[in-house]
């Protein structure tokens, strides 16, 4: 039964602690996010939902607990970029790109799998990456030229390239952080959009976001936060009529 | 003698194109702020010529063993420092400039020490040695297109983006699953590599070397030349060289006395250095910005 479950999880964590001095970010928390849902992480600010997502991508070590990608445990010390080759797509609440090269040089980097040889890079054959670069721009609806520096694009944009670049990495699931966070309205309701797009074609993602309002018609699932911990889990509508929720929201 | 003498220039310019280029695959292109890159010309200058000397390899075996030899050093600097970030790793690549040095100083039995080593052979090859300046000239001219055209071809390759992010954000990019470790070992191992053809070039040209020609100030000069070329601009690290080292040499025509000209030098290089800095903060062709 316990096997089971864990068989519909694409990621599973169990009693997970970090605690940044004195500060505990994560306080046994614990999770479960299914394969092709949308799950949303919630919660005031501080409360550790950054810190869950550098947890599993390794950006940062757990102190105790448990990370299982599919049925299997990860190695606290497998490093970071191997997290990411298994799969592992994410975005940062500040998009982090890379200021001097393009928005095609983003995309390439991100689908491109042997690049890192220098041997390969010299002498292979030339990756043509340039039908999935259009279908991905098209996608999350950046329409600038390939050759613009991502520092030249503006906030939104900018937003939107890291969603590109995460969702060209090959991936089987995607961690997004605050994807809407400082973004116009207009803007806000494309990136929803989007990520119903998304979900249509069967992708596994979390969210994390403070507003309520984006994620009730967007998400399958809520799980929501507070110091650390999950103190309220259930579909959106559930989690509306919590009071648990609005004590952790008012209460602050 | 005057074609003797112009011809020597240029075959100095030859030496700091490579030197600059290949330090702009590390601290330009890379952003490893690597302050060893002297020290690497250095090991790369003494690997050639005590390989050819000592062990009678031929020139160009030893020219290229120096170049493996000197990647290893530029491998085991980045690896010794993996852990250190920014302003901390240049501190280490400084430190590691003074320790070659002083090795160089001192590991008198391999090295002689402060005597230097004269009587470096000239290349020679296919029964052909260089032994005129205008022959040197042709090699290094030849030797310096090379190195230009496969710095170029890695710079603009797959590969060679893959470096520039690591500059511009290495988080971003390790969890788009590349590995910056092995990418930065690699950039200084291929930044050290050219560094010692340089190295090589350097010392079989003038048939004698001691630590002198590579205590740390030196770097100076190779750091303003990447500064003035631009941060990772490929063809200021060709022009750069010209400028900075024609410019100096043009006094040398004004009759002024030898005990000045030196520190004169000094001069000219700090002047070019903050007019730069102050009209053209990125460099000539720079484009590349480190916010
Ligand atoms: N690197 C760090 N060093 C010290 N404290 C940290 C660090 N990262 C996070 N914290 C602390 O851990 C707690 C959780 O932070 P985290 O960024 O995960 O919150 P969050 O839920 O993402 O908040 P927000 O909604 O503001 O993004 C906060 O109190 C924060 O100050
Ligand atoms: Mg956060």
């Amino acid at each position: 039964m316990k096997q089971n479950l864990i068989k519909q999880n694409l990621i599973t964590i169990k009693n997970l602690k970090k605690s940044f001095g004195g500060i505990n970010a994560l306080d046994n928390c614990s999770l479960e996010i299914k394969k092709n849902k949308i799950t949303a992480i919630i919660g005031p600010n501080g409360s550790g939902k950054s810190t869950l997502f550098h947890a599993i991508s390794h950006l940062i070590s757990a102190d105790s607990g448990e990370i299982y990608l599919d049925e299997n445990e990860i190695s606290p010390n497998m490093p970071d970029y191997w997290i990411a080759s298994l799969g592992i797509a994410r975005t940062f609440q500040d998009a982090r790109l890379f200021r001097n090269l393009t928005i095609q040089d983003h995309l390439e980097i991100a689908l491109s799998q042997n690049d890192d040889s220098l041997l390969k890079s010299l002498f292979g054959k030339k990756e043509n990456f340039d039908e999935k670069i259009k279908e991905i721009l098209h996608l999350v609806g950046l329409n600038k030229p390939l050759n613009t520096l991502a520092t030249d694009l503006s906030y939104g944009q900018r937003k939107l390239l890291d969603l590109a670049a995460a969702i060209a990495k090959p991936h089987s699931i995607m961690l997004l952080d605050e994807p809407v966070a400082g973004v116009n309205p207009v803007l806000r309701n494309e990136i929803k959009h989007i990520l119903k797009e998304l979900h249509k074609k069967g992708e596994t993602i979390v969210i994390i976001e403070h507003d309520m309002n984006f994620i009730m018609d967007l998400v399958d699932y809520i799980y929501v936060f507070d110091y650390g911990a999950v103190i309220a889990e259930g579909i959106p509508k559930e989690i509306q009529d919590n009071k648990k929720v609005l004590e952790a929201y008012l209460g602050d | 003698m005057i074609e003797q003498y112009i011809m020597s220039v240029f075959i100095y310019v030859c030496i700091y194109i490579i030197l600059t280029l290949s330090l702009n695959i590390s601290l330009g292109y890379t952003g490893l702020i690597n302050l060893g890159h002297i020290a690497l010309f250095g090991i790369g200058a003494y690997s050639s010529t005590l390989l050819m000397m000592n062990l009678d390899l031929p020139f160009i075996i030893s020219f290229l063993s120096a170049g493996i030899i000197t990647s290893l050093f530029g491998l085991l600097l980045v690896f010794a420092t993996k852990k250190l970030k920014g302003d901390y790793f240049a501190l280490a690549t400084l430190g590691f400039s003074f320790v070659i040095y002083s090795l160089l100083l001192n590991l008198v039995g391999l090295t002689r020490g402060p005597l230097g080593i004269p009587g470096i052979p000239k290349p020679s090859f296919f029964g052909i040695t260089l032994t005129t300046t205008f022959s040197y000239l042709l090699f290094a001219i030849f030797i310096t297109a090379l190195c230009v055209f496969i710095i170029y071809k890695i710079v603009h390759s797959p590969f060679g983006r893959l470096l520039q992010a690591t500059r511009d954000d290495e988080i971003g990019l390790r969890v788009l699953g590349k590995n910056t470790n092995l990418l930065k070992y690699k950039s200084m191992m291929i930044s050290a590599f050219f560094a010692a053809i340089a190295g090589s070039l350097f010392a079989h040209y003038i048939t004698f070397i001691d630590p002198t020609s590579f205590v740390l100030h030196e770097v100076i000069l190779l750091l303003t030349m990447v500064i003035v070329g631009g941060i990772a601009s490929f063809k200021g690290s060709i022009i750069a060289p010209f400028i900075i080292i024609l410019i100096p040499e043009l006094l040398r025509f004004l009759s002024i006395p030898s005990a000045i000209l030196g520190p004169m030098r000094q001069i000219i290089y700090a002047f070019i250095l903050l007019l730069i800095l102050y009209y053209k903060p990125r460099g000539l062709f720079g484009r590349v910005d480190l916010a």
